[in-house]
């Protein structure tokens, strides 16, 4: 086992068991912190496939912007003072199974498909041709999403501010 | 065992199955969007993971930023809907908001 191998286990775990604290921990606050390891084990997995570029922006935006949006979320909706800082569930064992179901059968379909895989040579760094993508090929699309971002921001804060 | 293609699927998978699992149980709301950032992760996996093993160039890793400026986005307005909905029924209990039920 070489120790990219081991690394990726690592990571993996580290995924795959704050994901599964994350929707089944009762304290809210707590799951964000969870959800907090599950994007660094994310990150860490992109860096692995080589997308150092993903990774860093995946830092950058979830934990720094998303989570701390939840975390606001979970501050402003819910009493601090009573204590009430939990949620309640509905359904568990249909969920269970049915989504233990789900999985075996995505799992399944993975493990019988016949993937042509093609190892890509791995570059030192991905920012440079992903800024000439986005800018050359990509540069439409850009500038779309720019513009949603920014309908969408003002959107939130005046919903919000109502 | 290498580590391969499959193995980063696996984790896909499994973050998805999760996510699946957050939404349908859990009754607050900021928690149903935690399930979604969870799903919306595996998919940004899947897309990084083939842009290495699928011969595809880097339109992978350009479809994985892009989701992610989806996901801030949604976040934004995903949590100003709820605020809103915590001033109106001072609750954000899914299965509590049901007006239009009856």
């Amino acid at each position: 086992m070489s120790l990219y191998d081991i690394i990726f286990y690592l990571f993996a775990a580290i995924t795959v068991l704050s994901a599964f604290f994350v929707v089944t921990t009762r304290n809210i606050v707590y799951s964000a912190y969870y959800l907090l390891f599950t994007f660094f084990g994310v990150a860490g997995i992109y860096v692995l496939l080589g997308a150092d570029f993903i990774a860093v922006t995946q830092l950058v935006v979830y934990v720094g912007g998303i989570l701390i949006l939840l975390l606001f979320g979970v501050m402003l909706t819910n009493k601090i003072t009573n204590v009430q800082i939990k949620t309640g569930t509905v359904k568990l064992a249909p969920a269970a199974v049915g989504v233990a179901l789900l999985a075996g059968t995505l799992f399944a379909g993975l493990l019988n498909t016949n993937w042509k895989t093609f190892v890509a040579d791995v570059p030192a760094s991905t920012a440079h041709t992903l800024g000439l993508l986005l800018l050359q090929q990509y540069a439409v699309v850009f500038e779309l999403l720019g513009i949603l971002l920014l309908i969408a921001l003002i959107g939130a804060a005046s919903m919000a501010r109502k | 065992m290498e580590v391969g293609l499959n193995h980063f699927l696996f984790v896909s998978v499994c973050l998805f199955s999760l996510g699946i699992f957050g939404i349908v149980t859990r009754k607050n709301a900021v928690m149903v969007l935690m399930g979604i950032e969870l799903i919306l992760n595996s998919a940004n996996i899947n897309f990084v993971a083939f842009a290495k093993y699928g011969n595809f160039g880097y339109q992978g890793q350009i479809v994985a930023l892009f989701v992610i400026i989806l996901a801030a986005a949604e976040a934004a307005i995903a949590l100003a809907i709820v605020l809103n909905i915590y001033k109106t029924f001072s609750t954000v209990n899914v299965d509590e908001i049901d007006t239009m039920k009856d």
